[in-house]
């Protein structure tokens, strides 16, 4: 009997998550990254006369330079903490976990510090992103001849 | 202009699949990102992702399912010239940029900065 009321005392006060909001925000968010990346893409190719394959990189490159500013300037912290899901799945996301590793680790030295922790969430991302790749890349070169 | 609402709904689609599976799981935010990579890379086995991109553009770039995208076809260009060598010789030909300029942008803002916390 006790320990129900405990329980009941407990689920009164666990803050309540917003499933619904969580969900809102990140699309929106995200939304608008995409939209972020097709405008980039956009003025790359007006300005460097590219077509817009090649515009690709420039508009992730320019993703990551904010992002890493924003991060080491402390306040895309904050930003992620909110949205969520629209920041960390958009490529931004890579860029604000290498930069956050690189600054907390940085009082341990520029060796055992930054170089060896940089990869320390990131790299999760690019190991089975290779793994996975050479996998179904296999598969594609034998069945349907690359 | 069409691209531009595609953009927003299929990268406004994908976070918000990525946060209920957030909401809803015990999934760490690493464990997704991953999940969606393998996704990426998993689409272009037959072809998906690369009409994904034509009808959205810059949306589907953007998120992290593109980098699995990337990865892939990095390396059956290169399989295309050399045969089963070389899937493992150009894997991260087009994916270079993103990770040189993370590591270069993140080493030299972390000489400069410092973690606020």
């Amino acid at each position: 009997m006790e320990k129900k009321k405990y329980q009941d005392i407990v689920k009164k006060y666990t803050p309540q998550e917003d499933r619904t909001y969580h969900g809102i925000v990140a699309f929106v968010i995200g939304g608008v990254m995409g939209v972020l990346g097709q405008l980039l893409l956009d003025l790359y190719a007006n300005w460097f006369h590219l077509p817009t394959t090649d515009a690709a990189p420039f508009m992730i490159i320019t993703l990551i330079f904010f992002a890493s500013l924003f991060t080491s300037l402390g306040f895309f912290d904050k930003w992620v903490a909110w949205a969520k899901a629209g920041l960390i799945i958009p490529i931004t996301g890579f860029a604000h976990s290498m930069m956050s590793a690189a600054l907390e680790y940085k009082k341990e030295g520029f060796v055992t510090g930054i170089g060896a922790n940089m990869f320390k969430l990131a790299g999760t991302v690019i190991i089975f992103g290779v793994v996975s790749s050479y996998l179904f890349g296999f598969i594609r070169l034998v069945i349907f001849g690359g | 202009m069409m691209l531009y609402v595609n953009s927003f709904l299929f990268a406004g689609f994908i976070c918000l699949l990525a946060q209920i599976i957030l909401d809803n799981t015990k999934l760490t935010p690493g464990h997704v990102t991953t999940i969606f990579v393998v996704v990426g890379a998993f689409l272009d086995t037959f072809c998906i992702y690369d009409k994904i991109i034509l009808h959205v553009g810059g949306g589907a770039l953007v998120p992290i399912t593109s980098f699995g995208h990337l990865l892939i076809h990095g390396a059956l260009a290169r399989a295309h010239d050399f045969g089963i060598m070389g899937l493992l010789m150009g894997m991260f030909d087009l994916t270079a940029s993103g990770i040189i300029a993370a590591i270069v942008f993140s080493f030299f803002f972390s000489l400069i900065f410092k973690a606020k916390d």
